[in-house]
């Protein structure tokens, strides 16, 4: 092999390393990412929908501006992980005591079939009385899950009966309705009372 | 006819009974720390938790539950994606190698109560039966806690 042919292998060698690493730049971090299903949630001014909370009053996402908010999706069929959060989310509210006073902690269900305001009416009263329940017609379901890019599946089960996928991540939002922090399922609670606390106190300062 | 099936049946079930001493493995399996949540009636499944200790020197399989309290009781896990979304699914049968335990509890296994005969109520227990693959069993009372219990202790 002579000189100029050794260099031009070199050079293609080189080449084919950038192109490689744009591509993998591209299609990972750059413009060809896929878009993310864990993004945040957008700010609460920005979203739209209608629902009925538990005591049969219409709300909408205008009513958690003002106060900071915490909101959650689930559903009153589920057996564990739903519980569990509420369980979660009411000790983490008496840990806060009167700080907690005027939040918003909303549960918005993802199975308005089953979960009427009667059903939510019942299941929230077994949990701390911050907690309100929301349910509504199955499209301001989706309207709101897609503001708070919540995700939700129905799902057969083996009795013939069906249990709903959800995402079962606590959402915080300050009182200007700011996209805070979320608590993830399991966080424990040396690290979702600092975050709550975080949201309460935002009130006067920047957005994050 | 129906009579000789009967006696064949007694004569079976009293062999299998004899053999009861017989099975490696399960009768070292302790339950500890046993609890379920009460119900709101009895259209939602229950669930209840427990840790499964194997103390013996063999691996035990833990093939199903049994129980009057539901027709459809399962172990299931739950499971949440790097996205945080949660779903749940049946487990399967769970192996316990020796000196092992295997921990039913909120957010990770639990035994699912589906179709449940009665409502769950909170202060009553009820009896579930672990079944091995071995052919052993053991009874366990679990004691029903409030709806908004966290662990074992309420």
């Amino acid at each position: 092999m002579n000189r100029r042919t050794a260099l031009k292998y070199a050079f293609a060698g080189i080449a084919a390393i950038i192109l490689t690493l744009v591509v993998g730049w591209w299609q990972v971090d750059g413009p060809g990412a896929p878009e993310q299903a864990g993004l945040r949630p957008v700010a609460l001014s920005e979203m739209e929908f209608r629902l009925t909370d538990h005591a049969g009053n219409e709300v909408g996402p205008e009513n958690l501006i003002g106060s900071p908010s915490m909101v959650f999706f689930g559903f009153t069929y589920c057996p564990d992980v739903c519980p569990t959060t509420l369980s979660d989310i009411s000790g983490w509210l008496d840990d806060l005591g009167e700080e907690v006073e005027g939040m918003n902690v909303v549960f918005i269900t993802v199975d308005p079939e089953r979960d009427t305001v009667e059903a939510m009416a019942e299941y929230v009263g077994y949990f701390h009385p911050l907690i309100r329940g929301w349910t509504g017609p199955e499209e301001e379901i989706a309207r709101a899950a897609r503001g708070f890019r919540a995700r939700y599946e129905r799902v057969p089960r083996e009795d013939g009966d069906y249990t709903m996928n959800h995402t079962a991540s606590v959402f915080l939002f300050d009182a200007k309705g700011r996209f805070s922090t979320m608590i993830d399922y399991h966080e424990p609670r040396e690290f979702a009372v600092p975050k709550i606390r975080r949201a309460l106190n935002k009130e006067t300062e920047g957005a994050t | 006819m129906k009579k000789v099936l009967n006696g064949l049946m007694a004569t079976l079930m009293f062999v299998s009974g004899a053999a009861m001493p017989a099975f490696a493995g399960s009768e070292d399996v302790v339950v500890e720390d046993a609890w379920a949540r009460a119900s709101i009636g009895v259209n939602r499944p229950g669930a209840a938790y427990m840790i499964i200790r194997n103390t013996g020197d063999e691996a035990v399989t833990l093939t199903g539950l049994r129980t009057d309290l539901a027709m459809m009781p399962d172990i299931h896990q739950t499971s949440t994606n790097a996205e945080g979304v949660s779903s749940m699914a049946p487990a399967g049968e769970i192996e316990i190698a020796p000196g092992e335990a295997v921990s039913l509890e909120p957010g990770g296994l639990h035994a699912m109560l589906m179709r449940l005969q009665r409502p769950m109520a909170e202060g009553e227990s009820f009896s579930l039966t672990l079944d091995f693959s071995d052919g052993g069993e053991i009874m366990v009372e679990v004691p029903i806690l409030g709806i908004a219990a966290r662990g074992p202790e309420g």
